[in-house]
């Protein structure tokens, strides 16, 4: 708190001129100074995941000196989990439920934002404004009822429910998203399409999706981290280990009784968060621009 | 959806003939809205077949007895009035929810202060070191704070101690776990808050900050009277949803402290996955969950509202 005030302080110019640029370099070291301290405690948690991950167990309960700092790195629990049967199977039904639910979701979505943003019809402008309000309400409402629903159509216990409802979490926001995009785009490029002939498919294909590429990559994203992260759904209705997900199979299967394998299931999650932070490493901005671009312009 | 598509390209022919009369111009609008409809209809059907019906089969379900064989009306509800565990859940969601979204909302404004400040490659790096905790999985990252407050390896302890204080049972006290839970919340949300303020900061035009200058407004006269006004309906959407999605928060209590110590921080949808999951009390536990709805309800009719007003505005 200080620190900010200091440096929102420290930009006021002064009347003196030649002390401007002074100004401008000390508030500049002094957001520095205070992101770092932000970084620091924003990635310990990160930072001790990966350092556990290196430990063997006997070095976890020797318990001597700097927890902090791996003192003999080993690669021992990622070659174990590697070679293990079912973490492979945990990270296959993930790759796969991702996979799946990304291209429903996406398909789903883009079709009727298409629809909403530019072909339009009776009551559309009901359907986007309940497709919002669907966007708010959480899975934690409706685990339940969703429960004795997914019991009466034979899925509970079947990888295959997450691919019926994960598309739940991720449509309407992709939905929207891309509405934002289609109607961003000038509707004198579609017109004129019409006019030379243009089908409504050849217009999305050939136009929209071209265009709104951008707004496409953001919700894909956003799409694959619900599916790749979700937690409720998979906890609530697969109960056995070889139908389980990556975050349901690290949390349930590897905390066994009270003998804790820290490095092993710290080694899980890096693993498991591995494809997250990398698809974010390199497309971060997409993401960040489509998730801003809807509230901040309208 | 393969109706859909041919339904489009069955519109097709009926354009490319320059319409003249009226007649087959309203032909043609019908025909493009059914094709309109067509396309929607995979969205309708997955809203109404797993959004609100089960919204209206959970009220169906919260009015069974256990066995959900009888009928008995609205004795779920009463009964769980009554009870003292439900009345912590009532409070430790609200406190959940309110503490760690302003938590949440005030780091966020200070971050994206901070890294506005900082232009061009170098906020990009910044950005993403600080949006890291955003984007691990909450479960996993969750986990790895649990070990972090562990009761005998804890990182956190061992740091305290070598520093000369007393070890901290982050987990083992109804107020430690209290504090431990919107402190993790906080640090999951906060990279968000950051993303999107510091969107709102770089849509407020330069000229204003300069025009204030040239007046002599101060600094802190500049965040009251540019900043803030300027940034009112981000703060206000962001923050009515991040109330929505943190009350119905469910990982984080979950994993950390499964409602314990003495089911002090047990949230609505921690309680409701232990009654109606755990203990297999279906109808109660779709209770439980249904109290949320009236809180849910009410903050999303005010960011629809407000969501709405934007559009209009930007149309406008």
């Amino acid at each position: 708190m200080s620190s900010s005030t200091a440096t929102i302080g420290a930009s006021s110019p002064k009347p003196k001129i030649g002390s401007l640029a002074n100004q401008h370099r000390w508030s500049m070291r002094a957001s520095y100074s205070a992101l770092s301290v932000f970084v620091v405690i924003f990635l310990t948690p990160p930072f001790y995941m990966i350092m556990t991950s290196l430990k063997s167990s006997a070095e976890i309960s020797a318990q001597q000196g700097n927890p902090w700092i791996v003192k003999n790195p080993t690669m021992e629990n990622f070659i174990t989990l590697a070679t293990n049967e079912q973490f492979q199977r945990y990270f296959w039904n993930s790759i796969w439920v991702t996979a799946l639910v990304v291209l429903i979701s996406m398909f789903i979505s883009i079709l009727a934002a298409f629809s909403l943003s530019r072909m339009g019809f009776k009551g559309s402008n009901v359907i986007s404004t309940g497709v919002f309000l669907t966007y708010l309400v959480p899975p934690s409402l409706l685990f339940i009822p969703l429960f004795q629903i997914v019991g009466s159509l034979g899925l509970i216990n079947n990888t295959w429910v997450l691919v019926l409802l994960f598309p739940t979490l991720a449509v309407p926001f992709c939905t929207w998203i891309m509405i934002g995009y289609f109607s961003s785009i000038p509707r004198e490029l579609d017109e004129a399409a019409l006019i030379d002939g243009a089908s409504y498919p050849q217009i999305l294909i050939l136009i929209f999706i071209p265009v709104a590429l951008p707004g496409i990559i953001a919700a894909t994203i956003f799409a694959f981290t619900v599916a790749w992260g979700a937690f409720l759904y998979p906890l609530a209705y697969l109960y056995s280990a070889d139908q389980a997900t990556l975050t349901v199979g690290i949390v349930r299967e590897l905390i066994r009784g009270d003998v804790f394998a820290w490095g092993m299931i710290m080694a899980a999650c890096v693993m498991a968060a591995a494809p997250p932070i990398i698809i974010y490493t390199f497309l971060m901005d997409y993401y960040v621009a489509g998730l801003t671009a809807g509230s901040t312009k309208g | 959806m393969a109706d859909g598509s041919t339904m489009v390209a069955g519109a097709q022919p009926s354009i490319s003939p320059a319409p003249r009369n009226t007649g087959s111009l309203k032909m043609l609008a019908r025909r493009r809205s059914t094709a309109a409809l067509m396309l929607c209809l995979p969205l309708i059907a997955l809203i109404i077949c797993l959004k609100i019906y089960p919204t209206l089969y959970a009220v169906y379900l919260s009015m069974l007895d256990r066995k959900m064989n009888n009928f008995v009306g609205l004795n779920n509800f009463i009964f769980l009035l009554g009870q003292q565990s439900f009345h912590l859940v009532v409070f430790q969601s609200c406190l959940f929810a309110i503490t760690a979204v302003i938590a949440k909302a005030t780091l966020g404004f200070i971050l994206a202060h901070l890294m506005h400040n900082i232009r061009g490659k170098n906020q990009r790096i910044w950005r993403g070191l600080l949006l890291v905790p955003w984007v691990i999985p909450l479960s996993l990252s969750t986990l790895t704070w649990w070990w972090l407050f562990d009761p005998s390896y804890s990182a956190f302890n061992w740091t305290l101690e070598w520093m000369g204080f007393d070890p901290i049972p982050f987990l083992g006290t109804t107020w430690n776990a209290r504090l431990s839970v919107i402190a993790v919340n906080t640090w999951f949300g906060a990279p968000f808050f950051m993303i999107m303020y510091l969107a709102a900061l770089k849509s407020v035009p330069e000229q204003l900050y300069e025009a204030a200058a040239i007046d002599g407004a101060g600094a802190w006269q500049r965040l009251i009277f540019i900043t803030l006004p300027m940034m009112r309906n981000i703060i206000l959407i962001t923050v009515l949803y991040s109330l929505i999605v943190t009350f119905a928060d469910f990982d984080i209590v979950r994993i950390l402290t499964n409602g314990g110590p003495q089911d002090s921080t047990h949230l609505f949808a921690t309680y409701a996955f232990t009654v109606g999951i755990q203990s297999g009390n279906i109808p109660r536990g779709a209770a439980v969950s249904l109290f949320m709805f009236p809180v849910l309800a009410t903050l999303a009719f005010f960011v629809l509202r407000d969501v709405l007003k934007r559009n209009k505005e930007v149309a406008a």
